[in-house]
């Protein structure tokens, strides 16, 4: 078991329960738990082939999903985005904009893309493959997807945030930031030092471990070991 | 009927300084590259650029043609960030009018339904009202929710590229994506389409389902023949991305530019084409 795989099935369990809706996955890892979820624990889901072609499990082509019937499935909200974030605050406050201010930025990076839209819309959670102080800071510069010190409206649903260390949830008091689960091999400290600010801690548990089976079928759906590059160790 | 056969320089030759030009496709992806690259020749400049942003939007600012852009995002979809518009944003030398991608599509449809705003939740909560300060929201009259009154983002020109069309403005994609070519015709006074060639009429009925014409003649007002119009981003199923040549210009942004322009952006779309294949 690597590090890689319980990111994996951490990402595969964000969308257990999920029902018959889109899942966009931002990211190797989060791709691969989204289709690890598919043939275990939601096989109701959606994925995209990341361009216009909804697909089923073996590959096969079963929709059609250009970028206009997204922006509707966004407002119809029957989606769970996984977002990657170069910066997120304690209440879920995410910027992939740029860095500084925004007229002029140091490090101008993407835009907003779909953040605002997504997280005002339907269920978001976020994937971080290399956590540190630089991504979860006291406050974002650029608030793109929308936390819960805002108004998100009566569809925000932060839900979860998984990184190569840890797995949080907005549990904490005003709904900000909880530490669920620490990685096999990962201490509290370990997370607490990496994190810009101090995320509510009470009973943490140990990311679960994913079973030999949900190990061979990563095999299968990551045959070149793209996840490792991803989260190495 | 008229032949609105044109070439990509004369197209460029309509545009002038101060004009908002929205260009089709999407990232690096059907962009309507060799009437980007007609404009790098024209004299033409203070553009604003209305785009889901990839390397028109690069090539654009590289040149020093871009007052303003306005967009959701900009990437060259396999490297992550365009160099160009980086450098740009990062030393101001470009306004950015962003937004969420699903407003930038609002904007467009509530020009082309000619429409002082459309409702949108998108934007709601998040720092999109703050970098616009012209932006309202505006209250349901059937209840209490307050919604993002999107304003119209209305075309001075639109650019697109297609993979087939005929002389009088009819056009085909063959790809598996649409992405937004009909909205930006729509939401502009001018429309000028590009396309891998330029078929008869009857043979373009041929070419697939009536549901893969994305524009009629209402919708253009120019036609240009470029093979390989949308080099070096991807024009399915006529060719994928040049990933080797996207690489080269990113690497030059960051290196030595000049000897890159002087190579493939210093003559006409012959030479361009010559110079890449």
């Amino acid at each position: 078991m690597t590090r890689a795989e319980v990111c994996v099935t951490a990402c595969a369990d964000l969308f257990a329960g999920d029902g018959e809706i889109l899942a966009s996955p931002m990211g190797p890892v989060p791709a691969l738990g989204a289709r690890l979820a598919r043939l275990t624990t939601a096989p109701d889901l959606l994925l995209s082939d990341g361009e216009a072609t909804l697909l089923d499990p073996a590959g096969t082509p079963e929709g059609w999903l250009p970028y206009r019937a997204v922006f509707d499935v966004v407002a119809h909200g029957r989606r769970h985005v996984v977002m990657g974030a170069n910066q997120l605050d304690r209440y879920g406050n995410q910027n992939i904009s740029g860095i500084g201010p925004h007229a002029r930025p140091t490090r101008a990076l993407l835009g907003f893309r779909g953040a605002p839209g997504n997280t005002v819309n339907h269920r978001t959670s976020y994937w971080v493959p290399r956590h540190t102080p630089r991504v979860f800071v006291p406050a974002v510069d650029v608030v793109c997807g929308v936390g819960h010190d805002r108004d998100g409206g009566p569809f925000h649903d932060l839900y979860r945030v998984v990184t190569d260390l840890a797995v949080l949830d907005f549990g904490g008091p005003d709904r900000t930031m909880r530490l669920v689960s620490v990685h096999p091999g990962v201490t509290v400290d370990d997370v607490l030092a990496a994190t810009g600010f101090t995320p509510h801690v009470d009973e943490v548990a140990v990311t679960r471990e994913p079973s030999a089976a949900e190990i061979a079928l990563i095999g299968d759906l990551d045959p070149a070991g793209e996840r490792d590059r991803a989260v190495p160790g | 009927m008229r032949d609105k056969r044109m070439t990509a320089d004369e197209v460029a030759g309509t545009l002038t300084d101060g004009m908002t030009v929205g260009i089709g496709g999407w990232g690096s992806r059907r962009k309507p590259m060799a009437l980007v690259r007609a404009i790098l020749r024209s004299p033409v400049r203070d553009l604003t650029v209305v785009s889901y942003g990839g390397p028109d939007v690069g090539l654009l600012c590289a040149a020093g043609k871009v007052a303003e852009v306005v967009y959701g995002f900009v990437s060259l979809d396999s490297i992550p960030y365009d160099p160009w518009f980086r450098r740009a944003r990062e030393t101001g030398a470009v306004r950015a009018r962003e937004m969420d991608e699903g407003m930038l599509q609002c904007g467009l449809r509530a020009a082309a339904h000619r429409l002082p705003f459309l409702p949108i939740r998108a934007g709601l909560g998040s720092d999109v009202l703050a970098v616009d300060p012209g932006l309202r929201t505006v209250r349901s009259p059937y209840g209490d929710e307050e919604v993002l009154a999107m304003p119209p983002i209305p075309l001075d020109v639109a650019l697109v590229h297609l993979n087939r069309a005929d002389r009088y403005g009819n056009g085909r994609y063959l790809g598996p994506d649409p992405y937004f070519d009909d909205l930006f015709c729509l939401a502009a006074t001018r429309r000028y389409l590009s396309c891998e060639s330029i078929v008869d009429t009857a043979e373009l009925a041929g070419l697939g389902p009536p549901q893969s014409l994305l524009l009629n003649r209402m919708m253009v007002d120019g036609v240009v023949e470029t093979p390989g119009g949308a080099h070096f981003t991807s024009c399915v199923p006529d060719y994928g991305r040049d990933e080797h040549f996207q690489r080269a210009y990113a690497q030059a942004a960051a290196g030595d530019w000049p000897a890159f322009a002087d190579r493939y952006l210093a003559g006409d779309e012959a030479a361009y084409q010559a110079a890449v294949s």
